[in-house]
């Protein structure tokens, strides 16, 4: 029997929790987990600890995973039991109690201790520090018998904790050794701002003091400053900072500077079986105390792990969020700025809102925002992705909400978000993760979202955010995407689940994937099609058609008019035919009687009226290809002339044009699929309204994708340009592939990318070569499952094939 | 009215429809999922579109033209469209599928 390896864990913190979280989501059966923690508690989220000190929330409320979370993932859990030693050389590790625990891999995940600075007192009882649930009871203890509380430090940590004390009913007084609060994360102009409305919150301050005793016998009494000034008070919150919790690993060896050295794997740089993640870590010579980065680090440790590889951690941009309710303050990265970047500032003391942005190179670099943090995410995605700001100068401090009209501005910025923009940057949850979420369980409230995706779970800052896409899904039905609405009446599934079903599932039949998920009925004229080409097109190799789900034109490869006859159009490459086909052509016409000859859009020609008896024989008289006229699939290749005769054109449009049909011809898609190239652009192949157009240039060719010219007029986009043919075939074979995988069924090209962003389809198909070669190998191997024209099969095999012509019962029998 | 003989049961599509040709009138006859052969008029009641090219779920066609749904049993058109086409009687002996007429 194989067995497992085995994992233990010394920490039950935030990030440890969420590296076993990731872990188990990877493969749940890797491992044989025991985790070691300190507190009596189960998991909880530290970060709203200042929710539970400002009577907010419960503890139970924080609690992160319960006791029976450990039970079902089979997951020995020691509370209480703090890890004293760990022996390397035998692998494994002792608790205060004696437990052992042998390990194949460690995870060392203590988190920090609170910084205590060495005064003279600090020994006495009624000190404390901010950093767990026993802390916290103290404070609320304290504030039912004391009235007066100082809090020594004006950072993040110690604000939260002032807040908490204000509202819990005491006199707090908040002494700070900088000018400025929040000096790491706030300019003196927000500091001050700060400062100001927490004043009128009732909070008090003492800045640019330093302390140098406690004063008191046995319990606290007061502070005394180097000025020699003194303060009255009861118990003393020491929240002056963070240090990393080393001690274990130090007393094992491993090589420790100001925290556990790493790797970009978050390994030991001392024992590669020696994992480390989160406060306690030292990664590329920088520490971190917020959620975000840490749980970053623990996705790294979850990939390395379980062996999936090649992610590394390179370190983090952080961004803060004030968690005091009432001062909306967001800070990231460089805010101060020095004398290479410049400044966009906004001010308003008497509003109470200040926004500054840091820009260097054209790139934001840093950002404060206080009063009004609603472009706080966009910013700070905007400094991750390194946008180019330079054209937004003006506008950006006024964010996307200047784009809405009045009263909508939330929404207004909630569908400018991009669907992969990170709206929960502690857990990486996107909004596309919470829309998905919020359709598929019919979600309602924040606490739903939050139970489901855990965005808003951690700091809780991008609550609003996740309101406001609440709002923006569930406000009217008519907001709902089509992403999120079901196939048709006979599923609740969406287009992008049932395709996900039929891949992890491997359905290979229409009617296997309407058994297993579980249809009503025998689907109908929009759910059986669709069906039909999810399985072909996730499944080229493994399944067959069913004629029995195609609408009559794919089923007879033809286009049915509206009395009943059909039209056929044969292929022309490029639109390019010969006197011979021509001839052909004219000869077929009169001989069937054809009443109608007419010119495609697509240059091609177009024979109408044909009986459906008749379109075996006209087929086999025009000795031609089918052009799929009728047909979700490939149409026509409309080329202009091009170098070969046009006095101006600069490339061979029509050589390419039928290139490229011949490429793609046969190819089912999950629409029409028409396409154009132009020799020059001059563009009368009208490349510009093409599912893609190819532009001809002066040395190379433009490539548009996304236009439409039918319901509703859509120009192209420029996806890409190259330099040679080659490039394009390339090219095209990546973007029609990635179409097909991508696209909902019936979804034109203009509307698919309407839908994914462009930038979804440019990063696929060229700045990833990578995926570019995938998509177009995919295509090939497609390809080569395409069988003969279906006309020419139907030649073949019209002996044996029913259905063509109507079955005559002798009339003389009917009217016996 | 007599029973006469149309056609091998393989000979009509499976889960698909074929045209009859009987003295004056086009008849369709299907051969549904639970293998019963059903046959109505072969003309849509709204533009006249030949049922029998139509799509087949269960006991209901979809018309090729503009996706009427007609319930072959009763021969109506399923709400909200309104309309109906004749129905005919149809046995299978043998394999061998028979129209009354």
């Amino acid at each position: 029997m194989e067995t497992k390896k085995k994992l233990v864990m010394i920490g039950n913190g935030m990030a440890g929790m969420k590296a076993i979280e990731e872990i188990i989501d990877i493969n749940p059966d890797l491992f044989d987990i025991t985790i070691f923690g300190a507190e009596r508690h189960p998991n909880y989220n530290r970060v709203l600890l200042s929710s539970v000190l400002a009577g907010e929330m419960t503890v139970e409320d924080i609690i992160l995973n319960d006791e029976e979370w450990y039970r079902k993932n089979n997951i020995t859990l020691h509370l209480g039991k703090p890890v004293v030693e760990i022996q390397r050389g035998y692998r494994k590790v002792v608790a205060a109690d004696g437990t052992t625990a042998a390990y194949d891999c460690l995870v060392i995940a203590t988190g920090s201790k609170p910084f205590i600075l060495p005064l003279p007192g600090v020994d006495k009882e009624g000190v404390i520090t901010f950093r767990d649930i026993y802390d916290c009871e103290r404070m609320m203890e304290a504030s039912v018998r004391y009235r007066k509380a100082a809090v020594i430090g004006g950072g993040l940590l110690g604000l939260e904790a002032a807040k908490g004390l204000v509202n819990l009913g005491m006199e707090v007084t908040v002494i700070h050794d900088r000018k400025t609060l929040m000096n790491m994360q706030l300019d003196e102009v927000a500091g001050e701002m700060l400062r100001e409305s927490l004043e009128e919150q009732g909070m008090r301050f003492r800045t640019s003091t330093l302390t140098k005793r406690i004063l008191g016998d046995d319990r606290v009494r007061g502070l005394e400053f180097e000025d020699g000034s003194r303060l009255e008070c009861d118990i003393v919150v020491m929240a002056v900072g963070i240090r990393p919790n080393k001690d274990l690993a130090e007393g094992a060896r491993l090589f420790c500077n100001r925290g556990i050295v790493v790797n970009d794997y978050m390994q030991s740089i001392t024992d590669p079986s020696v994992y480390a993640v989160g406060e306690c870590v030292e990664h590329r010579g920088k520490t971190y105390g917020l959620v975000a980065p840490l749980f970053e680090q623990a996705r790294i440790l979850a990939y390395h792990i379980t062996g999936q590889g090649l992610k590394t951690y390179t370190g983090s941009v952080v961004s803060t969020k004030l968690k005091v309710s009432g001062v909306d303050v967001f800070s990231a990265g460089d805010f101060e700025g020095n004398g290479s970047s410049d400044t966009v500032m906004y001010l308003d003391r008497k509003g109470g809102i200040y926004k500054k942005i840091v820009i260097k190179d054209e790139r934001i670099i840093g950002a404060v925002l206080f009063g009004d943090t609603a472009d706080g995410t966009r910013l700070f995605q905007m400094m991750q992705d390194g946008t180019d700001v330079s054209e937004q100068r003006s506008t950006l401090l006024f964010g996307n909400t200047m784009l809405g009209d009045a009263g909508h501005s939330g929404l207004a910025q909630v569908s400018m978000m991009s669907p992969d923009t990170i709206v929960c940057g502690c857990n990486g949850v996107t909004k596309k993760m919470i829309e998905d979420a919020v359709v598929k369980h019919g979600l309602t409230t924040r606490k739903e979202v939050t139970g489901c995706t855990k965005a808003a779970g951690s700091c809780g800052g991008c609550g609003p955010l996740v309101d406001q896409i609440l709002v923006s899904i569930l406000g009217s039905s008519f907001a709902r995407s089509a992403n999120a609405m079901p196939l048709c009446d006979c599923t609740e599934l969406t287009h992008d689940e049932v395709k996900e079903e039929i891949r992890r599932r491997r359905l290979l039949t229409v009617g296997g994937a309407m058994r297993a998920l579980e249809w009503k009925g025998e689907g109908c004229d929009t759910c059986r099609p669709a069906l039909n080409y999810y399985v072909q097109s996730i499944w080229p190799k493994e399944t067959s058609d069913d004629p029995a789900s195609r609408l009559v034109n794919e089923r007879m490869h033809a286009n049915i008019q509206k009395d009943g006859t059909f039209s056929v159009v044969p292929r022309m490459y490029g639109g390019l035919t010969t006197p011979e086909e021509l001839m052909r052509i004219a000869r077929v016409a009169s001989e069937y009687n054809v009443p109608a000859v007419k010119l495609t859009g697509g240059q091609r020609i177009d024979l109408l009226g044909i009986k459906k008896e008749d379109l075996t024989a006209v087929w086999r008289a025009l000795g031609m290809e089918s052009g799929y006229a009728y047909a979700k699939a490939l149409r026509t290749v409309k080329t202009c002339v091009g170098s070969r005769w046009c006095r101006f054109g600069t490339q061979d449009s029509m050589g390419l044009g039928i290139n490229l049909e011949k490429m793609l011809e046969r190819v089912w898609a999950p629409a029409k699929l028409k396409l154009s190239v132009s020799g020059c652009p001059r563009n009368c192949a009208e490349a510009s309204i093409k599912d893609l157009g190819i532009v001809g240039v002066d040395g190379g060719w433009e490539i548009y994708c996304g236009g439409n010219g039918g319901v509703r007029v859509r120009v192209a986009e420029l996806l890409c340009t190259v330099r040679d043919a080659d490039e394009v075939m390339e090219i095209a074979k990546a973007y029609v592939q990635l179409y097909r995988e991508d696209a909902h069924y019936g979804e034109r090209t203009s509307v698919w990318i309407e839908r994914v962003g462009l930038d979804r389809v440019k990063r696929a198909v060229v700045d990833d070569p990578q995926s570019r070669s995938a998509l177009a190998a995919r295509l090939d191997e497609y390809i080569e499952t395409l069988g003969e024209d279906p006309w020419k099969a139907r030649i073949r095999e019209e002996e044996e094939r029913p259905g063509m012509k109507p079955i005559t019962i002798d009339a003389r029998a009917v009217n016996e | 009215m007599k029973w006469l003989k149309v056609c091998r049961k393989d000979e009509i599509p499976e889960r698909g429809g074929r045209a009859v040709l009987a003295g004056g009138s086009r008849i369709a006859v299907f051969r549904l999922s639970d293998g019963r052969v059903l046959a109505v008029e072969d003309r849509c009641p709204h533009k006249e579109g030949p049922l029998s090219d139509g799509l087949l779920t269960g006991a209901t066609v979809i018309c090729p033209m503009h996706h009427w749904k007609i319930d072959l049993e009763s021969g109506n058109a399923l709400p909200p469209d309104c309309g109906c086409v004749k129905t005919y009687e149809v046995k299978v002996e043998d394999c061998i599928v028979w129209l009354r007429l």
